[in-house]
């Protein structure tokens, strides 16, 4: 780097006063540059274009295929009942990528250059949820079309399926307060990714999501009937094929605000101990 | 305005450990200042309160005249931080980081794109612009950081222990930028464990050990506060060095420092060199280096603390080191 001495840095002061806040534009505008910057790395990250776009494809046509026969008598008629679960299940293994990412920002001091910024306080988080939000849109998505595409159709009209979509959008960006708080607790972004495991993958498997509650054993049963994921998943389905919305959908809900507020706090907390 | 930085009485805790305990600090325009310090000593504290990542729990800093707390949206206008770890976004190319900082900052997309242009060149990084970070060596890294605070065009620069790390070529080249840069009136700030750097770059030195400052002055003054200098003989021979010792001992009247081939000694009377080279001559004894020199800050360090400034857990690890 033989170049580098060469480097100017004109003197002068700043033409223009130093402002005293951020405006509401420059903070719009700081949310998506920050949007765009997380949207930006999947293009040199494939792990999480698989993620996105690949594991989602997977699921489906894995799921309807080998297990669709078994419990439903056809992959078709599996995707009718179990698409919802499929949506659902991404839905939230999704917001494991929010702590990871978080964590990462964190552990390699890619936070501490953003808060050193004149930038809008908010903006470093805003820009992730932007992001997360069309992450989230962008898979389910393709869940829906490859859904669609083996056999899948709506009930409903369009109106509840918009539903569904904010009631998952919602609802997964409350539960992402769970990964965030963990993020902030553990030193390598790997460990956040165990949380989807221990957490996410039996959540969703014992529940409503791919098989009727009905064929599982009483105490499971018992559990499957409080569980969020439950929750989640029939009100998704109600809105997609139809049934019962209401109930499952304010539970869910609930359960989100509950995690949310429990979550929340102790990640901001966590995060000011750490810096 | 004559100090671009000044803080008063900074006080920071964490839980029960006083991290800084009423540190005093001033950078004038266009200086560089080193802040010293072994591990620990709350370097990084006081560079995070400068830079408005962190509050004290006492005390005031001014950075341009603007207060780190209450107007610290000012003060990150006038800033740019590059830790000791390199702050950069691995999944983004080069220029994709540079872009992001030119944007949040407020420049057009043409306006961001020349000036990471012009970094990448600067740092010799255009042919690896295009590529993602995380194919970066940590030379890389960290010039691609240093190229990140720099967008901006900072009045202020903090550096926290910039060349932890760094091979000695590498470090000598980001001596160079910083000395560029003050040339331009840009202030600096760096912390170091390293005597050598803070002699090298500073203007003027604050020694902080367990949270206070035990010493400030330029390089210079603090090497004469402590320092009576230093004379080292190394005979011809190794089977003089008792004869010397003894003579050294004799005329100085102090027991000297003794090594397998040099006898060291602090001097205080300017004659003792000249004293002591006689008597060997008369001893016969062939002297092959006789040399009087100021002590090391590292010297000094150890003389305002009673401990060494870097011990061996805190050598810079190879892992980070340029390619």
């Amino acid at each position: 780097m033989t170049t580098m001495t060469t480097i100017t840095h004109p003197a002068s002061p700043p033409a223009t006063a130093l402002q005293d806040r951020v405006g509401p534009l420059d903070a719009a505008r700081h949310i998506l540059t920050l949007a765009w910057r997380s949207l930006v790395q999947i293009r040199h990250n494939p792990m999480e274009l698989g993620d996105l776009s690949l594991q989602p494809l997977m699921f489906v046509a894995l799921f309807a295929y080998v297990f669709g026969g078994a419990i439903a008598g056809s992959p078709k008629a599996f995707l009718q009942f179990g698409l919802a679960g499929i949506i659902c299940q991404n839905a939230l293994f999704l917001t494991m990528n929010t702590g990871v990412a978080v964590n990462t920002d964190i552990t390699k001091g890619v936070f501490d250059r953003f808060r050193s910024l004149p930038i809008a306080r908010s903006a470093p988080l805003a820009g992730r949820i932007v992001a997360d939000v069309v992450r989230q849109l962008w898979s389910m998505a393709i869940l829906l079309a490859v859904g669609t595409l083996l056999g899948f159709r709506f009930h409903t009209n369009p109106v509840s399926v918009l539903g569904a979509v904010v009631l998952l959008v919602v609802v997964a960006g409350a539960f992402s307060w769970l990964p965030v708080l963990v993020a902030m607790l553990v030193d390598e972004p790997e460990k956040v990714m165990m949380l989807g495991f221990v957490v996410v993958f039996p959540l969703t498997f014992a529940s409503s999501a791919f098989v009727p509650v009905s064929t599982m054993p009483g105490w499971m049963q018992a559990w499957a009937a409080v569980n969020p994921a439950t929750l989640l998943v029939d009100a998704v389905r109600g809105l997609l094929v139809g049934g019962e919305v209401a109930a499952p959908a304010l539970g869910a809900l609930a359960w989100a605000a509950a995690i949310g507020a429990v979550c929340a706090p102790l990640a901001l907390r966590a995060f000011r101990r750490r810096s | 305005m004559d100090n671009t930085i000044e803080a008063h009485g900074l006080v920071r805790r964490f839980g029960d450990t006083t991290a800084l305990d009423g540190v005093d600090l001033a950078a004038r325009t266009g200086s560089v200042l080193a802040v010293l310090g072994p591990n620990g000593a709350g370097k990084t504290t006081a560079v995070r309160i400068l830079a408005t990542l962190l509050k004290p729990d006492e005390g005031r800093a001014l950075v341009g005249g603007y207060d780190v707390v209450a107007q610290a949206q000012q003060v990150r206008q006038l800033i740019a931080l590059t830790g000791q770890y390199a702050a950069v976004d691995e999944s983004l190319t080069g220029i994709e980081n540079l872009l992001l900082i030119g944007r949040l900052l407020g420049q057009s997309r043409a306006g961001a794109r020349g000036r990471a242009a012009e970094l990448l060149a600067r740092f010799s990084l255009a042919d690896a612009g295009g590529r993602a970070v995380k194919t970066y060596s940590g030379g890389m890294r960290r010039r691609l950081d240093l190229a990140a605070s720099l967008v901006g065009r900072p009045r202020v620069l903090y550096l926290d222990e910039p060349t932890t790390g760094l091979d000695p070529r590498a470090r000598s080249e980001l001596w160079e930028v910083v000395r560029a840069l003050t040339s331009d009136g840009v202030t600096v700030l760096l912390t170091t464990q390293y005597m050598e750097e803070a002699d090298q770059l500073a203007d003027d030195v604050v020694v902080i050990d367990r949270g206070r400052v035990v010493a400030v002055g330029t390089p210079g003054q603090l090497k004469a506060q402590v320092g009576r200098q230093v004379l080292t003989v190394s005979p011809v021979s190794a089977a003089d060095v008792p004869v010397v010792a003894r003579v050294v001992t004799d005329l100085s009247g102090a027991a000297p420092e003794v090594t397998p081939e040099a006898v060291s000694a602090q001097v205080s009377d300017p004659r003792l060199p000249q004293a002591v080279l006689q008597r060997l001559t008369e001893a016969r004894v062939a002297v092959a280096e006789l040399s009087l020199r100021k002590p090391s800050l590292d010297e000094v360090f150890f003389a305002l603390t009673g401990h060494h400034a870097v011990d061996e857990a805190t050598e810079p690890d190879d892992d980070r080191s340029a390619a």
